[in-house]
């Protein structure tokens, strides 16, 4: 499993492409937003949480596609499940693997853009916490949703369609934690809705995405 | 005579054959009285106005547009669970129904928000739930039209029912915690005192039978013709290894 997870971590760190283009994605839309609705530092302070949000998780669905396409075009991924290892754990480390190059990048640096957009003081801790709880279920859900889609030539529209609504939950209570710790709100109920949301995602989905992926292979 | 029968294509298509013109008939008759009835032999609320009469479209297709989730759920399960071809096959049928049925209830909403609400859309929990089962709805279709080989795509089609199902209940609860409802909580339950008046409900009780025959008459119709579809490939295929 650790072998399978470092291998995956060495092609995205040096294959290139991949591994920084989540990175710049988040960084654009975020700079991309003043833009939009115009440079008032309120109203992009009041906005902030939900705009990082909603940009860590667009750069998350973008590099689902690598996930497992990559490993199934040039057959490795019948290797791996052919493999003694059982499916889930593959699965479960492609999951990993996806979190640390795309996801803890994101989570990184998002305090870094927060001070584009006048995120409030007291917001950067608790964005960051909810990031960090809300992304491995952005990850894991994302993985299912590019199992499902492996095996199609233009599944990369198809996978945003169905992951995305998916996501709401988990966008919903992470962007409530963000916006309550900017208001300098209690943060308590919708911490735990979140953590408890990743926590039964990667109990569960793993299972659902090596089924389809079995599917897939047959 | 148990109901695993009509898991036999041949059988389902005779018997639902037989049946269709008898539901097609209640269908119509259930749905045009509820209707009539509803819109032109009721008193006009004394608040609302006559507005209150899209309720006879709008709750039944709200009832039907979620039953219609459920009834692919399930349908999806049986298919996992036993591996029958026209339970995937009505799973399939179901989805543009319920689809449609939920754009009825979001659109009818949207009318009668605008001269009630004074708005045409709300962000409210019951008015985003419904456009996210939408959202659900939509990447079902989409996912069984991507997919060619039809088994695979009954597999994948039916576990994502079965996570999307997890995931639409989920959000439904988060979006009402993430927003306070303007929209009115439900006007006819069982164990509830006070309940809309008699003249109201008596129609839309008949309404919601005529959406849910309806509904049945299209699902078996539409399940009708995707076993025939099924067999037309199948012969198609077979034409061209002779030939």
């Amino acid at each position: 499993m650790i072998a399978l997870l470092y291998r995956d971590l060495q092609l995205a760190f040096r294959a290139g492409g991949g591994f920084g283009l989540g990175l710049a994605f988040f960084l654009i839309v975020v700079v991309l937003v003043p833009f939009a609705v115009g440079p008032q530092s309120e109203l992009l302070a009041r906005i902030a949480p939900g705009v990082l949000w909603i940009g860590a998780l667009l750069a998350c669905l973008l590099s689902l596609d690598r996930v497992l396409a990559l490993d199934w075009e040039d057959g490795s991924l019948d290797l791996l499940a052919t493999a003694p290892l059982p499916l889930e754990a593959i699965v479960t480390m492609k999951s990993c693997a996806h979190w640390i190059t795309t996801a803890l990048p994101l989570v990184v640096i998002s305090p870094l853009l927060g001070v584009l957009l006048h995120l409030p003081g007291g917001g950067y801790l608790w964005l960051v916490i909810s990031l960090l709880l809300g992304t491995p279920a952005l990850s894991v859900i994302g993985t299912f949703g590019a199992a499902l889609t492996v095996g199609l030539k233009r599944g990369g529209l198809l996978l945003s369609l169905l992951v995305l609504p998916l996501y709401v939950p988990t966008l919903i209570f992470g962007a409530e934690v963000a916006r309550r710790g900017a208001a300098g709100l209690a943060v308590e109920t919708p911490l735990l809705m979140l953590a408890g949301i990743s926590a039964a995602s990667l109990a569960v989905l793993p299972f659902a995405s090596a089924a389809v992926l079995r599917i897939n292979l047959r | 005579m148990s109901f695993w029968e009509y898991a036999n294509p041949r059988k389902f298509l005779t018997t639902s054959e037989r049946v269709l013109p008898l539901v097609w008939g209640l269908a119509a008759i259930t749905t045009l009285v509820g209707l009539v009835w509803g819109f032109f032999f009721t008193p006009d609320d004394f608040r609302m106005g006559s507005t209150v009469k899209i309720i006879f479209l709008h709750v039944p297709s709200a009832l039907m547009a979620i039953n219609a989730w459920f009834m692919m759920l399930l349908a999806s399960i049986i298919w996992i669970v036993r591996r029958h071809h026209v339970s995937a096959l009505a799973a399939k049928a179901a989805a543009p129904v319920g689809a449609i049925m939920t754009v009825i209830a979001l659109v009818t909403g949207a009318i009668w928000g605008q001269p009630m609400w004074g708005t045409w859309w709300e962000w409210d929990p019951r008015l985003t739930s419904f456009l996210v089962l939408f959202l659900f709805y939509l990447g079902y279709i989409a996912l069984w039209e991507a997919i060619e080989d039809p088994d695979t795509a009954a597999d994948l089609t039916s576990i994502l029912c079965l996570v999307g199902s997890v995931f639409a209940v989920l959000s439904r609860y988060a979006v009402l915690f993430w927003n306070q409802g303007l929209h009115q909580g439900a006007s006819l339950s069982l164990d509830k005192e006070e309940n809309i008046a008699d003249v109201f409900s008596n129609p839309l009780y008949v309404c919601m039978v005529g959406f849910a025959l309806l509904f049945l008459a299209l699902v078996l119709y539409r399940t009708g013709t995707e076993i025939r579809l099924r067999r037309m490939k199948a012969l198609i295929a077979r034409e061209r290894l002779e030939g």
